[in-house]
């Protein structure tokens, strides 16, 4: 078995250095909102959150679309790591916004499209996990949930599109001039460092959890192959 | 599939309560409900005959293109949804009193349909070769085919208003975009659906 490597120590210490910095700065460097109070503190990892799950979704379909071409395992790991880690960020997200908006909105859930494709992209994620649970064999499992992946990663935005027709009250915090009445506002300086650093801090956990969960599904794998062998050799 | 869209329809007249005003609100929304469940079953049911009969190894062993499969079984799905829906919409129109045949509703439900049939003859293929097939076609379905239901749904409901064409024709440009858009990936990754 191979050593876990150096490189990934040090993220994994970066990853847990960058989120408790992240949220020193929420709590403590930005200002409090003056219409919305505390509660919009919330924001920042709502968003952080939700970032990685859509990065997540990307990464999912990229690895599908690489794995249809060279068929290497590897990129079936990638994808199914993703997806499983965007899941739980995704949730985090949607419980995070939904704390926001009660007091906000006055509602814990709207319709609206940003609500809704989440919830939408919520249960591809579920659907893709099924999916794999339900086929035995892995290399079909493999390319059919690449091929999920990739249906999902396109079908998504034309959702997006269809329901923002229908309606919205999401706010557009960045690069709107009318989002106020919805519970927008704008970002003074120290709002935008612990935006952004909160981003950044995500998305370093982000990779640090998939590399996690790749190497985890490396050692699966040869667990697999290990149990196999054993087996040849007792009969 | 025609008689669980009857009692589809049955049983929305009286979960519903359908009076004359929450009909116009409501019919095309029951409607795409209806044709939405029914096509599960049909999809689910023409690649299921396929697999146990061993005729997909048939079908594989015929000298054409994967594509060419693609095609004739999606066809055949969108066929059998066709005719479904052109047996319910007229008792639908009868039972309810409710004009259903304008040109632009029927161009709606085939745009629709085509969608939703190029889709699901892809995941389809995929569920039968899966232990829990029977449960997953729609999961995997559903969320997919979202968009087809919204604009599908909007678009039928543009047409029952008699609203002008300009406020609701965005439908379908989506309906037809989601279609070219499905079709094509469909045709590209369904080699790889159908390897072994």
């Amino acid at each position: 078995m191979k050593p876990k490597p150096r490189l990934l120590t040090v993220l994994d210490l970066l990853a847990a250095v960058s989120v408790l910095a992240a949220a020193g700065l929420v709590f403590f460097y930005a200002p409090v909102e003056q219409m919305m109070g505390a509660v919009q503190k919330v924001f920042y990892f709502h968003v952080a959150t939700a970032w990685v799950g859509m990065l997540g979704f990307g990464v999912a379909a990229v690895s599908g679309i690489l794995y249809l071409q060279r068929e290497e395992e590897r990129y079936d790991v990638a994808g199914s790591a993703a997806v499983e880690i965007s899941l739980v960020f995704f949730l985090i997200a949607i419980i995070m916004g939904s704390i926001w908006a009660r007091p906000i909105w006055n509602t814990w859930w709207t319709w609206d499209p940003r609500l809704t494709t989440a919830a939408i992209v919520e249960l591809i994620f579920a659907a893709y996990l099924l999916l794999r649970s339900g086929v035995d064999d892995p290399e079909r499992r493999a390319r059919f949930s690449a091929i999920y992946a990739i249906f999902g990663f396109i079908s998504v935005p034309l959702t997006f599109i269809s329901i923002r027709l229908l309606r919205t009250i999401h706010p557009v915090v960045i690069g709107s001039a009318e989002a106020a009445s919805q519970g927008g506002f704008n970002m003074d300086d120290p709002m935008k460092t612990a935006f952004f650093f909160s981003l950044a801090a995500f998305s370093i956990l982000f990779a640090d959890l998939l590399w996690h969960r790749v190497r985890l599904g490396e050692l699966q794998r040869k667990v697999i192959a290990l149990r196999f062998k054993s087996y040849e050799e007792e009969d | 599939m025609l008689v669980f869209s009857l009692l589809v329809i049955l049983i929305f007249n009286f979960a519903l309560e359908l009076d004359l005003q929450a009909r116009t609100s409501l019919s095309a929304g029951i409607l795409w409900a209806t044709f939405i469940f029914a096509g599960t079953i049909g999809l689910n049911r023409s690649l299921a005959v396929e697999k146990d009969r061993g005729c997909l190894d048939g079908l594989l062993l015929a000298p054409v293109d994967r594509s060419v499969i693609y095609f004739g079984k999606a066809v055949g799905n969108l066929l059998f949804m066709l005719i479904v829906e052109a047996i319910v919409l007229p008792l639908f129109s009868f039972l309810y009193a409710f004009n259903v045949f304008q040109p632009g509703f029927l161009l709606v439900v085939l745009l629709g349909s085509i969608g939703y049939a190029a889709v699901g003859t892809l995941l389809s293929t995929m569920v039968v070769q899966a232990r829990t097939r029977d449960i997953l076609l729609p999961i995997l379905l559903f969320p997919l085919t979202l968009p087809v239901v919204i604009a599908a749904v909007k678009g039928s409901q543009g047409f029952f208003q008699s609203l002008p064409y300009e406020e609701f024709s965005v439908w379908i440009n989506i309906l037809v975009a989601y279609d070219l858009i499905f079709i094509a990936v469909a045709m590209m990754v369904f080699d790889f659906v159908l390897e072994d």
